[in-house]
């Protein structure tokens, strides 16, 4: 599985960074070193094997529907890079 | 011997019997840090004030007579992962640099709850990511043994602290062998409780199905003491188990009557180092001095779990890290108004780029991308479903061996401390640091790491203990067991 500058720039993308070309030429080399280590998996045949996506046995962990307290708006909106005490402000995301 | 020189253990009776202050304590560890903390690094932030005055609140109970918790006056040290109202908690990470959650932790409500004096916040591998704590955005730690070399990661801080005598307990979290490799390499005694036995709400999360929180300290009773605290179903975290917590610090000096342990022949393959190695057998035949028996086991999957695990890991890591947007909270880029930059993106996408591509070091995004690779369409079966289905084989090993032996026993790490930037530009390098650790977290179940012995040049060595899920209790008297028959936990570095 060859893994390309062009498909670490699509990934790049959808992971929500950016790289200029020195440090695109670095990951995608250090992506490769690690994609065919990985790949080492292929040895094993798992066509039997059910996904284990943790460690317990637990399903489904159910709560009584019961009013608790919860972090007020100013505790929230505290935090935010930019806010107007109500709501979080983002750069304008329309009319483009 | 100086106060900070005892165990937790010892400086707890004192405090009790009134011999010293919670104020007289805490100062000692305060002037320590003062005196060391210039040449290791081990703290993001020392909370020198809130802690003399969370210590004489402590001492004003105590005299007036008013019930006090289990670690009553006893200083701990914070990994700064772990969520503290109204504390800065950065992760490591600049894109949690002016971070102030609202809200605790549990493990820093039990804490509280337990009377302990919070003395400050620990240094990491940005995000828990790395095994030398040179991932820090912040600064680098250095291993107290040896101050050229690394103290191991991504718990670095939590576990120089303690071999520097700047804390007597400390909080760590261990991922892939967060906990156990520092504090092998530190030589103090870490342990990784099992999925489940440690509530993680609060917990600044890396990868969920993996991450644990345990204790660090200089002996296995004040672990034991710790972790009696730390443990027990959490009804904000429904991956915490609701099974009683056993009273460890009570059990912990009561030898095993019967113990078989099993030894994997691939711990002992190409790549362990001869000092290394020599020291683990030795602790083996310490076991078998002990009375313990020692059988060979199979862990056919064992060579499979670094693969596994950096597929799993980064994969989970690309999820949970998607919520630093730069909207909410956190950093957020201050290019201006994030102008047209020639792309044809939307600003909004401009700006998580920039936000995430400037506020992230280059570990933290380089797991990232592999999350987000092995997650995207075409190649999510062929990494990340086979991870998963490898995961049950490793698993199954492990409950093949339990059920033959009552733990394993081997390494923690390959090699002693390395030296600083020497695995920095090579991940895979770093990335087989983990070999012997990694497999306890894709199992869930747990794992302690010990002093067992030096090399020639006066760096520690780590043994490793692993036990089935929740036999913490059997684990910590397994090792209190060695910690008996050896003095290799009572020698401090020189600083």
């Amino acid at each position: 599985m060859s893994l390309t500058r062009q498909d670490v720039e699509k990934v790049a993308l959808l992971a929500r960074l950016r790289f200029d070309d020195a440090e695109l030429d670095k990951i995608t080399e250090h992506m490769v070193q690690i994609v065919q280590y990985v790949d080492k998996l292929s040895e094993l045949n798992t066509e039997e094997v059910e996904p284990m996506a943790h460690a317990l046995d637990i399903h489904n962990a159910l709560a009584e529907d019961e009013l608790r307290p919860s972090l007020l708006r100013d505790e929230v909106l505290k935090n935010a890079p930019k806010h107007d005490g109500e709501y979080f402000l983002v750069p304008a995301v329309l009319g483009e | 011997m100086s106060i900070i020189q005892k165990t937790a253990t010892e400086q707890l009776a004192l405090l009790r019997s009134g011999e010293i202050t919670s104020v007289e304590l805490t100062q000692a560890y305060l002037n320590r840090i003062h005196q060391v903390e210039p040449a290791i690094g081990a703290f993001l932030r020392v909370e020198s004030e809130a802690a003399l005055t969370q210590a004489a609140e402590v001492d004003r109970k105590r005299e007036t007579g008013e019930p006090l918790g289990k670690l009553a006056g006893l200083p701990v040290a914070i990994k700064d992962i772990l969520c503290t109202k109204d504390t800065p908690t950065t992760c490591g990470s600049k894109m949690l640099e002016n971070f102030v959650p609202p809200y605790n932790a549990t493990v820093v409500e039990k804490l509280q709850a337990a009377d302990a004096v919070i003395l400050g916040r620990t240094n990491m591998d940005e995000f828990a990511m790395g095994s030398s704590t040179e991932n820090s955005a912040y600064h680098p730690t250095q291993n107290p043994w040896d101050t050229s070399r690394i103290p191991g990661g991504s718990s670095g801080g939590a576990a120089a602290c303690i071999s520097a005598d700047m804390a007597p307990l400390s909080l760590g979290t261990d991922t892939g062998g967060s906990i156990r490799q520092p504090a092998a390499l530190c030589g103090c005694v870490g342990l990784k409780p099992t999925y489940g036995r440690v509530s993680r709400y609060g917990l600044i999360a890396f990868a969920s199905s993996l991450d644990q929180i345990g204790p660090l300290a200089k002996t296995v009773e004040d672990v034991a003491l710790l972790m009696e605290v730390l443990a027990g179903h959490d009804a904000l975290d429904s991956t915490s188990v609701d099974t009683p917590v056993p009273a460890y610090s009570g059990s912990v000096h009561q030898p095993l009557e019967s113990l078989t342990l099993g030894v994997v022949n691939q711990h002992f393959g190409a790549g362990i180092d001869a000092e290394i190695e020599a020291a683990v057998k030795q602790a083996i035949a310490t076991y078998t001095s002990l009375g313990a028996t020692i059988k060979n086991i199979e862990m056919p999957h064992a060579d499979y779990g670094i693969a596994t695990y950096y597929i799993i890991a980064p994969c989970e890591a690309s999820s949970n890290l998607a919520r630093y947007d730069g909207a909410h909270y956190g950093y957020r880029t201050d290019h201006a108004e994030l102008v047209e930059d020639g792309t044809d993106e939307g600003p909004l996408v401009r700006m998580y780029r920039k936000t995430r591509s400037e506020g992230f070091g280059a570990e933290v995004q380089r797991r990232i991308m592999l999350g987000t690779y092995a997650l995207s369409e075409g190649y999510y079966d062929a990494f990340y479903l086979k991870a998963l289905k490898v995961r049950r084989l490793i698993r199954q090993d492990y409950d093949n061996a339990f059920g033959e032996v009552d733990m394993i026993i081997g390494p923690v790490t390959a090699n002693a401390a390395f030296s600083k930037g020497e695995k920095t530009s090579d991940p895979m390098a770093m990335y087989l640091e983990d070999l012997y650790t990694v497999t306890a977290n894709l199992a869930g179940v747990a794992g302690i790491s010990l002093p067992c012995g030096f090399t020639k040049s006066g760096l520690p060595i780590g043994l490793q203990l692993q036990a089935a899920p929740f036999q913490e209790e059997k684990l910590l008297r397994a090792a209190q067991m060695f910690q008996n028959a050896t003095d290799f936990h009572t020698r401090r570095p020189e600083l």
